[in-house]
Parts: C-alpha cells; structure tokens; sequence
C-alpha cells in the first residue's frame, strides 16, 4: 500500500536492517518498529523536544526526521545511555536534584542535555537555558532540570 | 535511613523508569492484535450534520470498522462527571471544533488515517456560532445545547448552565469612602501536557478492560459500567501513571466510544490523540470578572460585588463546578463585612472546559487582587499593607459558615515582602508587584488504602491516586517508611489498576498527600497494631505497653526491629501482615460547595519586573513565592510543585491563549503557534519557600501545595508592570503587543 525502501541504521550500537514507509519518520520506527518506547511523541512539528535523539552527534527531533534520511546514521536514544546497567552521570544528576517530575519530558530533555555537555563540557546558565530551548516541561522542572545539567558537568570534571 | 523519611527528600519513587525512557505511559504499552483507532471532525464548530458516507473509508485495506452516531446505541448513550451531556459522538449537529463525529479503526495508523480521510461528511455549517460571553447571552442567538437533554432546568432554554449566588451581609446598604469597579479578563488557555491523552481498550473475559492516562481511573470505571451495563467488577480500569494531568486527565473522554469499538470488533482498540486533538479536547475556562470593592479611607474592606461570567464550552464535564468552587472563595483571604458573589457558566460552541489546575479561582483571584491594587493606589496606601490589614487571622471564620482560616498567613505574606525586599529602593524602570491567592482544598473525599508488610519486612502500599508528576508515590513510601521502618528501596507503591488497588474518589484539589495519605498512614497505623499483637504473643507483655515507631517495637525493656518481630511472629509458614486505612469527609447538608475546605491553599506571590519600552516586553528580574505549607513531607518535591505551578502560571499570565476564528476554529492549534514557557521564559531569578507550623489537616500537619502559586502570577505581574510603567492593563495575556500598545497609549 505505501513504498518502502531498505535502510540500515546503528541505534544504540546496534546495526539494524529495515525495509521502512518512506512517509515514516525515525520516531515512527524507533518506536513502532524498533519498541524503543523510551523516545516519546508529543508535537510531531519539532517544538516539544520529547523525541530528542543523538543522530551522529547531534540532537535532533526525531518526529522531523524522515527515517529514510537515517539510513547510514548512528542514533542513540534514551536507551543507549545507561550502560551496564548504570546510570550516565546525567541521569544520576537528574534524579538528584528532582528534576523529573511527570517524565515524559525527561528522555528528550536528557538527550538535549548529553548533546549539549558534549559539544560544551562546561555550559553557563544561560547557555543551559538556550541548549534545552526546544525541550518543553509542562511541569516546568527548568530550574532543576538546569542544576542537574551543571551538576552533571562538574561531576565529569571529577 | 532517616534521609527516607517524612521532612526529607528521597529521590522520586519511579525516577530511574524516567530517566531511562523505561516508564510506559499509555502510548507505551503494546497489546497484541491491536486496532488502531483515527477520529473525524469537521473543520469548523457548529454544523449540522446531514450524511456520513463510510462506504470509501470501509475500502481501505486493513479498516476494520467504522464507527459514527448510527452505529452507535440509540439513543446515544451522553456522559459527564456532573450532567450526562457529552454524547459519545457528535448527534446531529456538532458543538465545536474538533468534535468527534466519527472513528476508524484499523490494522495500522496509517490505514486508519486514510480510513478517516475518506469518510464523507456532509454538513451545513450553521451560522450565529456561540464564542464569546456577550454573543452567548444575547437572545438572538442560537441555544448551544438542546433544552430536552436538560429536563427540568429553568435555564434550559438560555445558554447558561447554571448561576451560582454566594456571600452574606448587606452589599447595598454599606456605605465605604471609596468604590472601585472594574471588569478583567483571563483568555482560553490549554493544559499543553506534553503527553497527549491516549486511551486503549480491549474484551476481557465477559467484561472490558480499559488503559487511560487518566486522574480518575474509578470514575472512568463507574462511567463505563453504567454506559456498558456491566457490573464494577467487570469493568477493569488501567491507569498507567500520566504524563501530566494538570486536571485535564480528569474526566473520562473518549474512553466510551474505544470500548464500544472493542467489544464491537472483539479486539484491543488503540487511540492516542495528537496534540492538536488534545487542545481540542480539554482546555480552561475564560472568564469575564467584574469587580466592585468598598474600602474605608484607611483601606479596610467593606464589601466585594463580584459578578464573574466563565465561559464554559459545548458541554459541562466539570465546568459548573469550576465556577462554584472558583468563585465561593472570591473574596480571598480577607476579612469582608459583606459580598455578594455571583458567577455564571456559561455555554458556548467551543471546546468543553475542563478542571485546570487552580480550579476557577485564578481567573477571579487576578481580578480581585488587581482591583485591590487599585484601590490601595487609589487610597495612597501601600500594597502590602492594605493586604495585611484585611487578611484574616488564624482561626478566623472570613467566610462566614466554611472552614476558618487554617494558617497565619501573614507569616507568609511577611516572607515573601522580605525576600522580594519590599520597599525597598529600586532602579528605575523597576517595578514590584505581590498578590496572596487562596483556594478551598476538596470538600468532600473518600480515599481507601491497603498497606502489606511482607515477611522480609518489605512493604506493598496501595493507592488509588494517579502519580501524574507530583510525586505521590514517593510521599506515600516517606509515610510507610516513617511509620514501619522499611528503607524506601523496600517499598513498592502500587497504583493503577482498580481490579488491584481499592477505591479512591479521585486525584485532584491538592488533595493526595492529606487524603490518601491519611489512609496510608492509618493502614500503616493498622500494621503497627497487628505488630503490637504479635510482639505481645511472642514477649507475654501486654499490648497497652508496646509501642510501634519509627521501625521499632518498643518494650517496656527494650526496643527490636518490626522485622525481627514480624519474622518471630510469623513463624516457619511466613506470610504478612496486612493493614487497611480509610479517610472519609462525608458531604455536608445545606454547605453551599457541599462540604466545608478540608484545607485553604494560601499563597503569597511577589515579582520584581521591567518593562522594555521598545517592545512592550516584560522582564521578570524576580519572582518570588511563598506557600503555607503545612509540613512539608517532602521539600523538594514542594519546590517542584511551587515553582512548578509558579511558571504555568507565567504562561497565561504572559504568552498563552487560544485563538477563535469567526467559524469559532482554533487558530493557534498546536505547537508552533501557542506558546507555553520554556527554559528562556524564566524570571532571572524564581525563588520558592514555605511556611510550616504543621497546621494541616493531613499526616504530620501536611497541606495540599501544588496549586497556590499560580493564583498568584498574573496579579503579581500585573501590579510589577503597573508599578514600573504606570500602564493598568486588565486583560490577559500580557503580550508584547498588548503592553507596548498601553504604553503607547499612556503617552
């Protein structure tokens, strides 16, 4: 009923081979087709931020993305963060300082944040509030969202 | 241990699920053979409907029903939390934009969504659409609802819902120095949770099981036993933990028409709205609030005429008692010889309003504490103090017949002038501005819970109450942990399931910690007491001279751990001990709400703001507010809710509100074109503290806290804006637009 084309992507480390809709974006697959449920659907126009994944290296809405344009990228989601089992320091941060509150912003808001420490490794206040700009918290958990993004930053510094 | 307990703050029960993307909210779940489910709706608000032709959509590979009205029983079952008004599908004519007049169900979305593009609906959009307050009670226009649904109702035939009349002592014959009159205006405004509503249901066994992302999982329960004609027990609600409620997760919605579309194709149906659906389904009511205020020559209150008009939308859910409770508490927290409170909801073809957070009050909080300010202005008095010279004291019935003023508020009022440093010199171009919000906690509550003390000393606690972000799992693990000893990394809370977990009334009115958690508290008090049995049996001591606390059983020679004598007393089978609670505020006769506040919310706001001239932009250079709180059970989790409903606040107060066109369609649907705050709509510097004196009817002194900032914002703001520009403005949201043309205007 709809084209498919063949494409093969590397989430969370993972290689994957997939024949997908061309009208699919990556959050359709990575969730419906992958069950990685961890990345979450809001706006669907790039505004909310809850579908925030790493494409090679960048944040990214995953909702903007068709999952065509993915074939040959390397995407992490929430669920490649942890490994082993433990938590990545900014997950660690999050919890601490009670920046979780609801949660459904909280995959998105921590791949912001893991973007972001990654290109500035120690971001000011301001550049906090510009970095996470795109991720929206209804329940408004910015200032401690913003204190663990530091924290997380001092503490790899440690 | 100790950092578990009540007064500390633990890390969130359920924080690692949310930081790992590992939580399922409902759009999570997967169930097998799923349909999924696309809603049809019209591109305007008010049509009559004269075909649906399904022929095309039933063509689609993979569609497997299409439900419309005609499918559906007849005469089509209407539902609501107060009026059963909300027919499951549009009936004849649709009442706003979006309403559901159709669904699909399908193999897949996407067959779904083509499905629901070729339903072929032929309609007549009627004219003289219901959008404002003015167009609603003119009596040229049409009626919004068909006076047959509202038998018996002397206001059937006009397009008020009901009017409410509260107040006492003699409005007109008080005679004050000074009458100050206005009218302000609060805008549309939507929830915006950033999970979209979704709903899922399925066949099970001879009943149907239901998933929401719902705050009422037993009302939605009773709501499809009644609609269904199945018995409770065979209706099984799952109400997986939602991402953010914020009271649009209220009332059941959509969920009737899913289970009827489950049962019909005896399959697990799926439908998870878009966001754009989700502003279409829930919303705030506007309001229209006129204001007369008498006030002495040396600011003291001497009557308030308060007329406030909500308009409501299509149908009631929860709205007339949005009104009734909005504005019962008009007068706020002040000691006022006379009122004369009226308010009205009022219907129109617009989206059904809903309980948002605040519940009706800072619609008529904003105006009333506006119009204060103008008076003390008006007077040469200052703004603090008129406040404090007319705020009741502790134990002081300010409203005449209801609960008396549970707290000293002016140590709260004092806070916050002290930490936004009122009176203090400012820049200029500066200006301050403070407002104190108060709001009737529930007035009525039923809340069961069942804590299981398992044989390792572990604990199971059951909860009705949806954990939608304010984080009552974790305070009710703090009260089981206090009271049996267990680290909160032993303690499971379960919630989410009514064929598991007993009843609760419901999740809403910061009512959670003081009301389930008194019935985790008793049924932990229940366990304490089996604990006493056993540790009596086990020592020959009488039971009169055990105490239980703080994860000791203390003899009158010595103390051992509760799991040293729950293992002794449980013997080679093991097992467990199990404690019941309950907390029940029965309905009062003849109360005007139908009960007395369990508790106020009180709080004091105080913001410290420029205005860019050039753009009309404000800036919020400080924003300070202080709760009477109780006891805090958890400080940081009272942070959150503060600043929390602080920022929301923010949002109506400055950027939020939706857009009507002359076919009453939202134009600001979705996303890019409403705006909510975001990390760079933050005042420079956002301080939240607390009064505690343990003056709170809940476990340990607790009052509910998760609403009292954002009665606070607008006024606050209003006033900073005022002081620093001279410019009054009465209307919301305070855009740039909006304040650079006051200003422009001032010149």
């Amino acid at each position: 009923m709809y084209d498919t084309f063949p494409i093969e992507v590397t989430v969370n480390g993972r290689r994957r081979a997939l024949d997908v809709a061309v009208h699919h974006t990556l959050l359709d697959v990575l969730r419906d087709r992958l069950g990685l449920t961890g990345t979450k659907e809001c706006c669907v126009v790039g505004e909310c931020g809850a579908c925030t994944v790493i494409v090679d290296g960048r944040a990214m809405n995953s909702c903007l993305i068709l999952a065509v344009e993915a074939d040959g990228a390397e995407v992490t989601t929430i669920e490649g963060l942890a490994t082993s089992g433990r938590l990545s320091p900014l997950q660690e941060a999050f919890l601490e300082k009670g920046a979780v509150q609801c949660g459904f912003c909280i995959p998105g808001q921590v791949m912001a944040a893991h973007a972001l420490l990654a290109r500035n490794p120690h971001p000011t206040v301001a550049e906090v509030h510009e970095g996470l700009a795109g991720n929206l918290c209804r329940c408004a958990g910015y200032q401690q969202i913003t204190e663990a993004v530091l924290a997380a930053a001092e503490a790899a510094d440690r | 241990m100790s950092a578990d307990r009540v007064g500390a703050s633990p890390q969130r029960v359920g924080g690692h699920g949310r930081v790992t993307g590992l939580q399922q909210y409902v759009a999570d779940i997967r169930l097998q053979d799923v349909l999924h489910v696309k809603l049809v709706a019209l591109d305007c608000a008010r049509a009559r409907l004269l075909s649906i032709d399904t022929t095309a959509a039933k063509q689609v590979p993979g569609v497997r029903l299409v439900m419309t009205a005609a499918e559906l029983p007849q005469p089509v079952p209407r539902f609501g939390p107060q009026f059963s008004d909300r027919p499951i599908l549009a009936v004849g004519e649709t009442k706003y934009h979006g309403e559901p007049v159709a669904a699909v169900a399908a193999e897949t979305k996407d067959a779904a969504e083509e499905g629901a593009r070729l339903v072929r609906v032929e309609y007549e959009e009627l004219p003289g659409g219901v959008f404002s307050v003015a167009a609603a009670l003119d009596p040229a226009s049409p009626l919004v609802q068909d006076p047959a649904i509202r038998p018996n109702d002397p206001l059937a035939t006009t397009n008020i819902l009901r009017e409410h009349r509260f107040g006492w002592g003699d409005v007109d014959s008080a005679s004050a120095d000074l009458v100050v009159e206005n009218s302000y205006a609060f805008p549309m405004v939507t929830h915006f949770a950033i999970e979209p509503h979704g709903f899922m249901a399925a066949p099970d066994g001879d009943g149907v099981a239901c998933w929401s992302s719902i705050q009422h999982p037993y009302l939605l329960q009773k709501t499809l036993a009644t609609i269904l004609g199945l018995p409770l027990a065979k209706v099984r609600v799952f109400a997986p933990d939602p991402g953010g409620g914020f009271g649009g997760k209220q009332n059941p919605k959509l969920e009737p028409l899913i289970a009827l579309m489950a049962l019909r194709t005896g399959r697990p149906v799926r439908l998870i709205l878009t966001l754009d659906e989700t502003f279409q389904a829930v919303r705030r009511t506007s309001a229209e609030v006129r204001i007369r205020t008498g006030f002495y020559a040396d600011g003291t209150l001497v009557f308030q005429d308060i007329e406030s008009n909500y308009l409501v939308g299509a149908y009631a859910d929860i709205a007339d008692r949005v009104v009734s409770k909005g504005s019962y508490l008009a007068c706020g927290p002040y000691r006022v010889p006379a009122a004369r409170i009226v308010a009205r909801g009022i219907l129109s073809h617009t989206t059904p309003a809903t309980a948002f957070r605040g519940f009706g009050n800072p619609q008529v909080n904003w105006a009333r504490e506006s119009n204060i300010d103008e008076g003390a202005r008006a007077l040469g008095i200052d703004r603090l103090e008129i406040r404090l010279r007319n705020l009741a004291r502790h134990g002081e019935a300010f409203v005449p017949g209801d609960t008396p003023a549970d707290g000293d508020w002016a140590q709260t009022v004092q806070k916050a002038a002290e930490l936004i440093g009122w009176g203090t010199p400012l820049p200029a171009g500066r200006g301050r501005g403070l407002a104190l919000g108060l709001k009737s906690g529930p007035t009525t509550g039923l809340s069961y819970s069942t804590v299981r003390l398992l044989g390792d000393g572990s604990v199971l606690v059951y909860a009705g109450t949806s954990d939608m972000g304010q984080g009552a799992r974790t305070v009710f693990a703090q009260i089981a942990a206090e009271e049996l000893g267990a680290p909160i990394d032993r303690i499971s809370v379960v919630m989410g399931d009514t064929a598991v977990v007993p009843y609760d009334q419901q999740t809403s009115a910061s009512r959670s910690s003081v009301l389930m958690g008194t019935a985790v508290l008793r049924a932990c008090r229940d366990v304490q007491a089996k604990l006493r049995t056993m540790a009596s049996r086990l020592h020959g001591i009488d039971e009169a001279a055990i105490v239980v606390e703080r994860g000791m059983v203390r003899l009158p020679d010595r103390e051992i751990p509760i799991v040293d004598v729950l293992r002794a007393g449980l013997g080679r089978l093991g097992g467990e001990l199990i404690g019941n609670g309950e907390m029940r505020m029965d309905a009062q006769a003849g109360h005007p709400l139908g009960g007395n506040a369990a508790f106020f919310e009180f709080n004091c706001t105080a913001i410290e703001a420029e205005v860019d001239e050039g753009t009309g932009e404000v800036v919020l250079v400080r924003h300070v507010t202080v709760g009477d709180v109780g006891t805090a059970l958890n400080p940081l989790q009272v942070t959150m809710q503060d600043e929390g409903a602080a920022i929301m606040g923010l949002g109506h107060t400055l950027m939020e509100h939706i857009i009507l066109d002359e076919s009453g369609r939202i134009r600001n649907l979705g996303a890019i074109d409403y705006r909510i705050p975001t990390s760079m709509d933050l005042p420079l510097e956002l301080r939240s503290a607390s009064v505690e004196n343990a003056d709170g009817p809940g476990p340990y002194g607790v009052k509910g806290v998760s609403e009292g900032s954002l009665l606070c914002t607008a006024p606050a703001v209003v006033a900073a804006v005022r002081d620093a520009t001279g410019v009054v403005i009465r209307d919301l949201p305070l855009t740039p637009e909006r304040v650079w043309r006051a200003l422009r205007d001032r010149r």
